[in-house]
């Protein structure tokens, strides 16, 4: 069972509900494909390893070989590879590693090179829930293919599989949720909220995975998001108040199921209920 | 000598463009008749790299001197490597620019002087990130 854990707004607890539903599960997974910011670790202090780097290819050309015909920068559809009168140049950060332009070179002229953007880490040592994060390396402009690569380690092993995205709606998020069982957008009951909420729902019915809200600070703000839910048939799975002990927890990075009774067995409510729909609906 | 000068529109009394790679049209002047060709930017609205492909396309004009108000990190090396020599002007109409330069009033632009996309990429909580 693959959970993600997503929304369109920043902020509004993605984190807090993905290590807290691991912890309420147990033996689960947990990765933090907020590769440009992975945060789960401030609230689990695990020691973590590194597990492996992750590469891209990037063109290598050989100057001898290359006649400058330009084939390759006609080729390429992110500028990454520039051809002048006097030579080729290449862009390595712009590179999405496709290997096109070795493949249009006439001469040959191009073989592929490879660079680390980021590198993938791992709980040294874990026994109720096992930590993987991405960490793209700093300055580097694409997260997915650290997410694609950190996604290959999901085990069938645990119970659960805890998938925490980037926020917004653009191609880290895509590449989070590629694969999922079940998505859990977190919202908070604002404007903002909301239309952030609607932009996240665009992408996972898109994307065809079934998905619920959690309300977050439900008790701020206004009934829309829960009118709007309600009217597009969507299944609120938790509200989770604006709640004074819980902010405090939160500020001394201590999750707060392990401190505020009852909580734990509201997220083993929730992934049963979430269990029971995705049953209903391999039924139908 | 043909001089390339960045601008917002056709003609030699339009405004200079600051930006290169974004820039509106590229206008290639000869400086002894003063004969000039306006061209398109076709990288105006690229999603990336339109430094990179800006620089091509003017480049492969063959040019000898380029105008414009800043160059981010990736279309400085390569103007460069062309020993294409790069002066500074923002503001004014392109014939202007070309009297400045010819009068020596022009700064030298010697280095990236724009953070580009990607340096001036804004870390946000709703940010969309498009990579």
């Amino acid at each position: 069972m693959k959970i993600a854990i997503a929304s369109g707004k920043g902020g509004t607890g993605k984190t807090t509900i993905a290590v807290n539903l691991a912890i309420s599960l147990g033996n689960a997974q947990l990765l933090d494909c907020d590769v440009e910011e992975p945060n789960c670790n401030l609230f689990l202090r695990h020691d973590m390893e590194e597990f492996e780097d992750v590469t891209l290819p990037v063109p290598l050309v050989d100057k001898e070989k290359c006649d400058l015909c330009g084939d390759c920068a006609n080729f390429c559809q992110y500028n990454a590879i520039a051809s002048l009168p006097s030579g080729v140049m290449v862009f390595p950060k712009l590179c999405h590693g496709c290997g096109g332009c070795a493949l249009v070179c006439p001469e040959n002229a191009i073989t592929e090179n490879t660079r680390s953007i980021g590198i993938i880490e791992r709980s040294a040592d874990w026994s109720h829930v096992d930590l993987w994060q991405g960490l793209l390396h700093i300055g580097e402009p694409m997260a997915s293919p650290v997410i694609h690569q950190l996604q290959e380690h999901i085990s069938e092993d645990n119970n659960v599989a805890i998938i925490d995205s980037p926020p917004g709606t653009a191609c880290p998020v895509i590449a989070s949720l590629s694969g999922m069982d079940y998505c859990i957008l977190v919202t908070e009951p604002t404007p903002f909220g909301l239309h952030d909420l609607k932009l996240a729902v665009d992408v996972v019915r898109q994307l065809g995975i079934p998905f619920g809200v959690l309300i977050n600070r439900s008790d701020i703000g206004d009934s829309r998001v829960e009118e709007y839910c309600v009217s597009e048939n969507i299944p609120i799975l938790m509200k989770v108040p604006n709640n004074r002990e819980i902010a405090v927890l939160y500020s001394k990075g201590i999750p707060f199921v392990t401190s505020l009774p009852g909580w734990n067995n509201r997220f083993v409510h929730m992934f049963a209920n979430i269990c029971e729909q995705l049953s209903t609906r391999a039924a139908e | 000598m043909k001089i390339c000068v960045t601008a917002t529109a056709e003609g030699l009394e339009s405004s200079v463009d600051p930006h290169f790679g974004r820039c509106v049209y590229f206008l290639i002047v000869d400086d002894g008749s003063m004969d000039f060709e306006s061209v398109p930017n076709e990288s105006f609205s690229a999603s990336g790299g339109a430094g990179i492909q800006a620089a091509q396309q003017v480049l492969n004009k063959g040019i000898d001197v380029l105008i414009t108000g800043s160059l981010g990190p990736n279309a400085f090396p390569l103007i460069s490597s062309e020993n294409i020599e790069i002066y500074e002007c923002a503001t004014g109409s392109v014939s202007e620019a070309i009297a400045s330069y010819k009068n020596g009033s022009l700064g030298r632009i010697e280095a990236s002087n724009s953070p580009g996309k990607q340096g001036g990429k804004q870390r946000n909580g709703s940010s969309q990130k498009n990579n």
